[in-house]
């Protein structure tokens, strides 16, 4: 993860668009410029931010979903929990399911765990538009192959 | 069971908090119900959820930004609901 850049991935582990379902992983990193305001002395992951890595991981569902020709912009969340701390270090897993796919938005459920115990969970809901310029969707895609979302995926069949 | 109307109302009203006495077929549901894109998504998503469809909202808007047809088309909730019927009966014909 590069929390200053917003990275919350760093790897996509499980991807399966027919069943509506991805895994990821990411490293909470052990030093970052957020964590010395997040808290002095006491560092942990801010809760909107575990939020935002549930959004990107559903968000990387719905473009697999829709072979990268529409693109998801978070516009609701609903039913977050922060149910414990994350501290620098930590090994992140997200996962998520794509609960609907509907006409012009989608909805996610997603949680993250950690060593096996839920830190946070959340549902999201997505406007789903036209990339609004090649560039975004140039660099979503060159994201994608460094989080290793497979090339079968890119394009429509 | 209810009808069509009953549960679309139903929804609009336990979604947007709005008095379900003053949500008619006849109310439009921007311009009477004062709904907002969305409040109207969340409803959209309840709808789809509550009749196992999947309303063609990209489709519409882009009638209506073409002229092809006014917003009473789809937001009027009688027509909403003629509609929602017409999906329905499409997904189990």
């Amino acid at each position: 993860m590069r929390l200053e850049y917003f990275q919350m991935v760093d790897r996509i582990v499980a991807l399966d668009p027919e069943a509506r379902t991805i895994r990821m992983e990411g490293l909470v990193p052990e030093e970052s410029p957020i964590f010395e305001g997040h808290f002095p002395g006491h560092p942990i992951l801010p809760g909107v931010l575990m939020i935002e890595t549930i959004a990107q991981c559903g968000g990387w569902l719905v473009l697999a979903t829709l072979r990268f020709g529409f693109m998801p912009f978070l516009l609701q969340v609903k039913e977050a929990k922060m149910r414990s701390f994350v501290s620098p270090g930590q090994l992140l897993e997200t996962e998520a399911r794509l609960i609907h796919d509907g006409s012009g938005y989608a909805v996610i459920e997603g949680s993250i765990s950690s060593n096996g115990k839920k830190v946070a969970e959340a549902e999201i809901r997505y406007r789903v538009v036209p990339f609004p310029n090649d560039t975004l969707r140039e660099q979503m895609l060159a994201t994608a192959r460094r989080i290793e979302v497979p090339e079968r995926f890119f394009h429509a069949a | 069971m209810s009808s069509t109307f009953e549960t679309v109302a139903g929804i609009i009203a336990e979604t947007c908090d709005i008095e379900i006495g003053t949500i008619t077929a006849e109310s439009h549901a921007i311009n009477d119900l004062g709904i907002d894109s969305l409040d109207f998504l969340d409803v959209a998503f309840a709808i789809d959820k509550a009749f196992g469809i999947k309303m063609p909202l990209e489709q519409w808007t882009q009638e209506v930004n073409d002229g092809k047809a006014t917003t009473d088309e789809y937001f009027v909730l009688g027509n909403l609901c003629r509609h929602i019927d017409g999906l329905v009966a499409a997904k189990t014909a």
